[in-house]
């Protein structure tokens, strides 16, 4: 496996307050990585610094035959705005100057059916929206995609089902996945690495060596309900 | 000075590029400060007419200024540039009005009629006409993906600030096209109006775009038949014509 991410001593500052201080860690290629860490940590920054829309202080070094696509949190996207999937679609693939097959085989890949291709963006429903976004995101091929809690609107059904797509792809394509989450089960079943985020990196690392009692109290400042749950199952 | 008929194509041209143009402005919701872009263009009026020049010089003139510190407005968000913008647009009208010494220019000014049309200006006014259109064509897909996400749009390597600033240039072009028939209060209208009605009558963005276009240029058609008819001021009777298109528009019960 080779390098695809260097960050070296990366300081975020945005309005004269440092979001993110003094963060440090690579990356491998096909790796895994959840970022973790408690509300205002600095994740999304740190995501958004990544992709370039924030300026920054430090290192951030990607390989270069990396190109990256990025699925946001959330979007305000306007209900009302006669724009539909399909628009969408083929807009970016212009702008990139793809072939219009293209974007049949991202719907494909991110499983988007001719009905909701034609359904205008503000009427999908949240799993569908999230999906639209994973096609849009996978237009271009890029091998490293970053997340932002890619489920964080989509109830539990939906949300098997997202992270199941993105496991796919993982494994067909050999995507990197960089991915933001509150959900620790989801960290434990499929991130190769994870990053604990608050301000600075307090971890990093495999889960199951990363994260541990020690970690958590620092990170959120209390002892954490999943470790205990963990434990427990353990114990019974 | 040229026959009427010029000027019917002309302000059809415009009226067929402020639809246009008033789509996206719709879908990007930037129609209101849009609108009131259009009095920038009154103090420019009114330096030409002191200068006795042409005056859209002089509307073109300080409608790029305005757009140039609408664009700088709009790169910082903060709250403070909605107050700033409600400034400079009071604040152009009045300093339109003190400029304008007669009450006959100053309502040309406002409501359009600038005289006869001369062929340059009818040979610039159709150039415009068609690099509004050409230009929307061209950046639409970077606009359809601004329209949904600034963000995703940036990631995807689009220069947003330069794409917003192209975007109100043509605006302002639109607008500058629309002062001879309508004047400045009422220029902005057709870049509104229209849009907002299609948006009620349509669905995909396609059907969208065209029913703009076509509602603008059906306004201005209908404007100068009745205008003519019936002796009417044309700027008014074609805005009143796209408001009346609008009023229908919301009969239709949206699924």
């Amino acid at each position: 496996m080779s390098e695809i991410l260097k960050v070296e001593n990366l300081t975020v500052t945005l309005d004269g307050t440092n979001i993110i201080e003094n963060l440090n860690f690579n990356l491998e290629k096909g790796e895994n990585l959840a970022i973790i860490g408690p509300n205002g940590s600095g994740k999304t920054v740190f995501l958004k610094t990544l992709i370039g829309l924030f300026p920054y202080q430090g290192e951030i070094n990607w390989s270069e035959e990396v190109k990256l696509g990025y699925v946001p949190q959330k979007i305000d996207a306007d209900r009302h705005l006669p724009v539909d999937l399909e628009n969408l679609l083929n807009a970016k693939a212009n702008v990139l100057g793809l072939k219009k097959s293209e974007v049949r085989a991202v719907t494909e890949s991110a499983k988007i059916t001719e009905k909701i291709l034609k359904t205008p963006i503000g009427h999908l429903s949240g799993g569908q929206f999230q999906r639209a976004l994973i096609a849009f995101a996978l237009l271009g091929n890029p091998n490293v995609i970053l997340m932002d809690e890619p489920t964080a609107s989509i109830d539990q059904a939906g949300e098997e089902q997202i992270y199941e797509l993105i496991h796919e792809l993982q494994d067909k394509y050999g995507i990197t996945i960089i991915l933001v989450s509150h959900d620790l089960s989801v960290v434990y079943r499929y991130a190769t690495k994870v990053l604990c985020l608050n301000k600075t990196g307090l971890c990093f690392g495999p889960p199951e060596s990363a994260l541990t009692q020690d970690v958590f109290k620092k990170l959120y400042g209390e002892e954490h309900k999943y470790v205990h749950h963990l434990h427990n199952k353990e114990n019974a | 000075m040229l026959s009427e008929t010029y000027s019917i194509i002309l302000a059809l041209l415009a009226a067929g590029a402020a639809g246009l143009v008033g789509a996206f402005a719709l879908m990007k919701k930037t129609v209101l400060a849009g609108d009131v872009m259009s009095h920038v263009a009154i103090p420019g009026l009114g330096l030409a007419m002191m200068w006795q020049i042409n005056p859209l010089f002089g509307g073109a003139l300080t409608l790029f200024i305005g757009a140039l510190i609408i664009s700088r407005l709009e790169r910082k968000t903060s709250l403070s540039s909605d107050a700033a913008i409600g400034v400079i647009f009071a604040g152009s009208v009045a300093l339109g009005a003190l400029l304008i010494n007669s009450k006959e220019e100053l309502i040309d000014a406002l409501f359009g009629g600038f005289g006869g049309l001369s062929m340059n200006e009818f040979i610039f006014g159709v150039v415009s006409s068609l690099l509004i259109v050409v230009s929307l064509w061209i950046l639409r897909n970077k606009l359809i993906i601004n329209l949904f996400s600034g963000e995703l749009a940036a990631a995807a390597g689009i220069n947003i600030g330069r794409l917003n600033f192209w975007f109100l240039l043509l605006f302002s072009l639109s607008i500058l096209l629309g002062l001879r028939f309508l004047g400045a209060l009422l220029a902005g209208a057709l870049i509104i109006v229209p849009a907002s009605a299609a948006r009620q009558f349509t669905h995909g963005l396609g059907s969208f775009l065209i029913c703009s276009i076509l509602f603008s240029v059906l306004s201005m058609m209908a404007g100068f038949a009745i205008s003519s008819a019936y002796g009417l001021e044309l700027g008014p009777t074609v805005v009143m014509v796209a408001a009346a298109i609008f009023a229908l528009s919301l009969l239709k019960k949206k699924e």
